[in-house]
């Protein structure tokens, strides 16, 4: 079967010698997670500052450029994915996708004050970020044996969460040397920051080339993916999930909103998230290779039903605020990259950054999809029904997945 | 393939490399431009028919007649600043570690008063007797993919010194139903000559209703929609605002005047996308910043009547107030 456990000597050899580890090429793109991703978070950090403050752009005309520029990349990270399939040269596909995000960042220099070539520099960062995603995250699965895919991702998941979370603080470090106006300063540290990662890369990341002969990979073999035994349900799965995620955006406003949150703490709802994923993606990445993916995936939208729940709860304050993003913390931590390794058990070696893509491509509409029926809801009936009423979708969404991941278990399984 | 020595080798040396480019660059930086050689004196020197506007960010007075004209320039950085009668009003510009502030100034532009707020500036009027100053700043734009927005507009009455933290904590009306929704957000206050109406846009639903406020009732009821930014005519029977073309903000606003009597509304000669809250120069004017591509902002003016061509007014400038 797909699942030639022939092709991993070196794996096991690393895993015979110390079974809490994980593979070093799991750990190298771990290490070039964190620093990308400390770049492009300088960059998030002070962009919206920049394009407001700094070009007097309307947030609205910044939406409209993002919003554009979503379904683009989409439709990118399939082909970056399908490629990097196609020609077995994940590395070197995913070593695109980080060095078009660096030099996106000088771009942003270039772009000076035209709306248009700023658009055309986020869509470069933003069409890098899709192009490496599926290949990284296949290469992640073809470094680790099946059953420590958990922890490869956890590990991998909270390295690149420790870049998010060091980011921003480079950014005002940066701001508070060169002068608070200087962005161009941050964008040029943030291109040498992923250069670096670039570099990192190329170092120490080892392609997996299969000693199996290739099949075929063409478009006809990535159309049959939806055929392929589980890949289906997966996708189905993973969509329909996606679609009871509501949005950072809307969590965060409620919270504010009931919490009495002045304003300025805005920003650090996010930070507090993603210090909480940091801390648990590893130990549940483990959790979840000891008593099943599916459980803790599901464990986690669970905690998510429960920030639904908490929001229109008769809690207030800071209680509130620490359970909520706790909860959400383990939401994360639980799902994100618990899902790619349940995607790297189903999927099928040659296909495997195409189907990841495919995966991640689905969940990102069904995002975009549920935050728009969110909205809508909470137009309609108020935004404490709209919460009930999407704690009620999660949890429908559970039981239905549950059924889903039976059957696929079952078909792989058989 | 390197050896492993070799390889850490190389990139500690790639870390060298960047990093030392990385202190080139941020120390070869210079801070923001210093301050301004200091005029901070009475600004209100020049004719008449003077505007007050923004300078690159500085307060500054121009002529309206004149686009070339010298500017007497203030020591004052604001991301937006307004004048009416004896009241200046200025919002400080944020960066990445301090936040905005209303500076309440008299006419010989002392402090009177100051209020830190939260968000990035947008708005800011007084109304014509001076007495009551609204602003409108941009709270989110945090998210890399957040597509809407949200703001928070506030009322200070310089002359009792009670603030109105925000307009949504007022009772509002929507097509005629009480209605308070999370959604709410309203920008761009107009004041009547009474200094308790007042006009102001709210966004709910997709849609963007003008309203009218009562400030002493607490309460806002809508008018009717596709109305941002409305600016009241000195006549108080019109206003001018920015309506959204094919009531879809993605396409651009186009610069119109309404009367509010029968609520008929007039396209004005400006077929540019004017994302500014407006001025009346006088009865029959109408002035606005309009930004250029390469992002430089300029002031212009067009007859209020939808008739004849835009005039440019200042050039290099934003953010104008009539003095007189």
């Amino acid at each position: 079967m797909y699942l030639s456990t022939v092709s991993r000597p070196e794996v096991t050899e690393v895993l015979g010698r110390r079974k809490w580890r994980v593979s070093g090429n799991v750990v190298a793109l771990g290490a070039v997670s964190l620093i990308t991703d400390i770049s492009s978070e300088m960059v998030t950090a002070v962009l919206p500052l920049y394009l407001v403050v700094g070009l007097s752009l309307s947030p609205l005309a910044y939406g409209a450029i993002d919003g554009l520029y979503t379904g683009a990349t989409a439709l990118l990270r399939l082909v970056g994915g399908y490629v990097a399939d196609r020609t077995r040269r994940r590395k070197t596909v995913a070593g695109l996708g980080y060095g078009l995000a660096a030099i996106a960042k000088l771009g942003l220099i270039a772009a000076g004050n035209s709306a248009a070539a700023i658009g055309a520099a986020i869509t470069a960062d933003r069409a890098g970020k899709g192009l490496r995603t599926g290949p990284r995250d296949a290469l992640i699965t073809l470094s680790t044996p099946q059953d420590q895919l958990g922890r490869a991702f956890g590990v991998h998941r909270s390295m690149d969460a420790m870049g998010a979370f060091i980011g921003p603080l480079v950014a005002v470090g940066v701001l508070a040397w060169a002068g608070s106006q200087e962005f161009d300063a941050v964008f040029f540290v943030s291109f040498l920051i992923a250069a670096f990662g670039v570099v990192v890369l190329v170092l120490f990341v080892r392609d997996r080339r299969e000693d199996v002969p290739p099949k075929a990979v063409n478009l006809r073999a990535a159309a049959g993916l939806l055929r392929h035994k589980g890949v289906g349900g997966l996708l189905l799965a993973a969509s329909l999930l996606g679609l009871v995620v509501v949005g950072d955006g809307f969590v965060y406003l409620l919270l504010q909103k009931r919490g009495d949150l002045s304003m300025g703490w805005f920003p650090l709802l996010a930070v507090g998230t993603s210090l909480v994923y940091l801390l648990l993606a590893t130990p549940l990445g483990v959790l979840a290779d000891k008593i099943g993916r599916a459980k803790v995936m599901l464990g986690g939208y669970s905690a998510l039903a429960l920030v639904y729940l908490a929001l229109v709860s008769t809690l207030e304050g800071l209680p509130l605020i620490i359970l909520v993003l706790v909860l959400y913390g383990v939401f994360y931590a639980a799902t994100d990259g618990v899902l790619m390794a349940l995607a790297g058990r189903i999927l099928p070696e040659s296909l495997r950054a195409t189907g990841m893509a495919l995966v991640q491509t689905g969940q990102a509409l069904a995002y975009l999809g549920s935050s728009v029926l969110f909205g809508l809801s909470w137009q309609l009936w108020g935004p404490n029904a709209a919460c009930v009423a999407a704690a009620v979708a999660v949890v429908v969404a559970i039981v239905v997945t549950a059924l889903i991941f039976a059957r696929v278990n079952r078909s792989v399984q058989s | 393939m390197m050896s492993a020595r070799n390889r850490i080798l190389v990139a500690l040396a790639a870390a060298a490399v960047l990093a030392g480019a990385a202190v080139f660059y941020v120390m070869r930086s210079t801070p923001a431009d210093p301050p301004l050689a200091a005029s901070s004196g009475p600004l209100r020197q020049l004719d008449r028919s003077s505007l007050q506007v923004l300078t690159n960010g500085v307060l500054s007075v121009a002529s309206a007649t004149d686009p070339h004209a010298p500017r007497s320039l203030s020591s004052r950085r604001c991301d937006r600043a307004y004048a009416a009668a004896q009241t200046t009003v200025c919002l400080l510009p944020v960066d990445a570690l301090v936040g905005t502030k209303l500076v309440v100034m008299d006419e010989k532009l002392n402090d009177r008063k100051t209020l830190p707020l939260t968000g990035f500036p947008n708005r800011l009027k007084v109304s014509s007797s001076g007495r009551m100053v609204s602003w409108t700043v941009f709270i989110d734009g945090h998210s890399y993919a957040t597509t809407g927005f949200s703001t928070q507009t506030g009322i200070f009455d310089t002359k009792t010194g009670t603030e109105v933290h925000s307009l949504e904590e007022f009772s509002a009306t929507v097509e005629g139903n009480p209605s308070q929704a999370v959604d709410f957000n309203y920008w761009g206050v107009t004041f009547t000559s009474d200094d308790n109406r007042f006009y102001a846009t709210l966004g709910t639903g997709g849609k963007r209703y003008l309203i009218e406020g009562d400030l002493a009732a607490r309460t806002v009821r809508t008018l009717t929609t596709n109305v941002e930014c409305p600016s009241l005519s000195p006549d108080g029977k019109r206003i001018a605002y920015k309506s959204a073309i094919d009531a879809d903000p993605k396409k651009g606003w186009r610069l119109s005047v309404m009367d509010l009597s029968t609520l008929r509304s007039t396209p004005l000669a400006e077929t540019h996308s004017v994302d500014d809250q407006a001025v009346w120069l006088d009865d029959t004017t109408v002035g606005y910043g309009l930004q250029r591509d390469d992002g430089v902002n300029d002031v212009w003016s067009v007859p209020a009547d939808g008739t004849g061509q835009p005039k440019l007014l200042v050039e290099g400038a934003n953010s104008p107030a009539p003095l007189s």
